[in-house]
């Protein structure tokens, strides 16, 4: 009979552990620096948090999709185009929440298999394929919002359950913290526990020999094109009931923060490598930076050069954790 | 050998794309419990026809028989049903992925109801640990080990081992040995002897004479499209097999005057 297998600590357990450290020593950083200015205070915590919750929601599916071998950059386009169709749904059609909710989901499914399936038809890398679906997306979301509206900016008012379910405020923390927490259990359940996460991993890792070994490929990522659009438009649902109105541009920030978030969170841009709680916390790094600033009393200019120089910090490390991983245990005889 | 029926023939096979005929008259049986080694240079079919065993391209005339019935693998999914599997030389796995999670994957056992649903990591452990000990390999013993920190070696007795897991009657192996060294390749043969002890049918591809020798029971060796020899275990020595490898009958005939 086998003997009981041995567990040791592995590094791809520990993917996250990176992050962590660097998310404590910049929280550290900003604490000394700005803690005089309130950056510590429950509406400086508030602040930072309320920032990350939104682009961690987009974030976690990035990274999935990462993962998986492939990039989403049409996201920001999603969130746009989801908050036009609530709030011309709603202003000037009169529909429910439900029907207008459901309705940017709609169109978010669909976004996501064009994306899915123009990808595996064309063979195109997905950086260029959903690069162009942004553009097209968002000029047509724009257009239409004019067209229909007269204005890109189209104001909304809803006193309904949506309202509760995604604008109510705990203080200063906005409920997308808990929805936040929510998208972060689901992904990493769903990629360290099931068969699809494996599949995830095995299509990021060597394509061709998850696709022998009988993965279906081309359904996993269809499958994660979908759940990074679905979330996208949760985004911009959400927004739109909490700031009452709807904006075709107002997601483009999201394009690369999303992907910025999940390579600090240690997902290897080549796919095959990732931790969802690792994502958790590169957004948090995004999110205590482009707050933090403020308390530090420089000119937020200096945000793009910050999150510029942990990119090229992170990328590295990735690698090196990387190496790492694959030769740890090699040697043992 | 007679009264056991092939697991797998050939009987008269030929394979031409437009004029170019790439395989005629070929003839393999195939037994369970048996490695049978095909042999040949570069170009001399051998890939043609691993590609006809498994499904990937019908032959132009002639029939396959599996189990002593006629046969139509139309697919490798077909071929796969039959319980014909293939492992590459680059063997296909994942390095960033553990042992469990490679020997099961598409195949994960799961426990847990609906959405609770996951992968069952303690059986999957243990069946993986269990089956690539089965083929040799016992320095690997934690099932979250990745397979990158494997050697060549061991990574194909891995991927022989999940295709015995899975049922396979036929294994063809597509030139197991060719990218490894002298250890690491003895950890391969091993695999091979092993597989074979538990009745399963090899079919074992190769470029080198001394691994052919090791483990052979049949011999086919092609040249230009043809079957140039066929031969069982002892009837050659490993000179004259080398040579026959090297060349085909001129040339062996030549070195045993």
């Amino acid at each position: 009979m086998s003997a009981a297998p041995k567990k040791t600590l592995r590094i791809v357990n520990l993917i996250w552990l990176g992050p962590a450290i660097a998310w404590l020593v910049i929280f550290a950083f900003f604490a000394i620096v700005g803690g005089e200015n309130g950056f510590l205070t429950s509406s400086g915590t508030a602040g930072w948090l309320n920032i990350a919750a939104e682009l961690g929601i987009i974030a976690i599916p990035v990274g999935l999709l990462m993962m998986s071998g492939e990039f989403d950059l049409s996201t920001g386009s999603m969130v746009g185009a989801a908050s036009i169709i609530v709030a011309v749904g709603k202003s000037y059609y009169g529909i429910s929440s439900e029907a207008a909710i459901a309705l940017a989901l709609v169109l978010a499914i669909l976004v996501g298999t064009f994306n899915a399936t123009l990808v595996e038809r064309t063979k195109l890398p997905s950086f260029i394929v959903t690069l162009a679906s942004n553009m097209v997306l968002m000029g047509t979301a724009l257009g239409l919002s004019r067209l229909l509206a007269g204005t890109s900016t189209i104001s909304m008012k809803d006193d309904g359950w949506a309202k509760d379910a995604f604008a109510t405020k705990f203080g200063d923390f906005n409920i997308s913290i808990g929805w936040w927490i929510f998208a972060a259990v689901l992904a990493a359940w769903v990629l360290r526990r099931t068969p699809f996460g494996n599949w995830v991993l095995a299509t990021g890792g060597n394509l061709d020999g998850a696709r022998r070994a009988g993965v279906p490929v081309g359904r996993v990522k269809l499958v994660l094109f979908i759940w990074t659009a679905v979330s996208s438009a949760f985004v911009g649902v959400m927004t739109t009931f909490e700031f009452n109105q709807g904006n075709a541009t107002t997601g483009q920030g999201y394009v690369f923060q999303g992907a910025i978030a999940a390579v600090i969170g240690g997902v290897l841009i080549t796919g095959g490598f990732g931790s969802v709680l690792g994502i958790v916390f590169g957004t948090m790094i995004y999110g205590v930076v482009s707050l933090g600033l403020f308390y530090t009393g420089w000119s937020t200019d200096w945000l793009s050069t910050f999150v510029g120089a942990l990119l090229v910090i992170a990328v590295i490390t990735n690698n090196v954790v990387r190496q790492k991983a694959l030769t740890q245990g090699a040697n043992r005889k | 050998m007679t009264g056991i029926t092939p697991i797998i023939e050939l009987r008269d096979i030929s394979k031409s794309y437009g004029n170019n005929t790439a395989l005629s008259g070929i003839n393999i049986s195939v037994y369970p419990g048996e490695v049978h080694c095909l042999l040949g240079d570069n170009g001399a079919g051998k890939s043609t026809l691993i590609k006809m065993m498994s499904g990937v391209v019908p032959p132009s005339t002639g029939q396959i028989l599996f189990d002593g019935k006629p046969v139509n693998l139309a697919s490798p999914r077909e071929a796969m049903a039959y319980g014909i599997a293939t492992v590459h030389q680059d063997v296909g796995s994942i390095p960033l992925l553990g042992v469990a999670r490679n020997f099961f994957l598409g195949v994960e056992p799961t426990k847990g109801w609906g959405p609770f649903k996951r992968i069952d990591f303690d059986k999957a452990g243990e069946i993986a640990i269990e089956h690539i000990r089965a083929m040799g390999i016992s320095r690997v013993t934690d099932p979250d080990q990745l397979v990158g920190t494997m050697s060549g070696g061991e990574r194909q007795a891995l991927a022989i081992a999940r295709a015995l897991y899975l049922g396979a009657k036929v294994l063809i192996l597509d030139e197991p040995t060719a990218a490894l060294g002298v250890r690491e390749s003895s950890v391969v043969i091993d695999a091979i002897r092993k597989a074979r002890a538990q009745g399963v049918a090899l079919v074992f591809i190769t470029h080198n004479a001394p691994h052919a020798f090791a483990v052979g029971d049949r011999y086919t060796v092609l040249l230009q499209g043809r079957v140039a020899a066929s031969f069982s275990r002892g009837e050659k020595t490993l000179d004259e097999l080398t040579t026959w490898m090297a060349g085909g009958k001129k040339i062996a005939e030549d070195a045993t005057v």
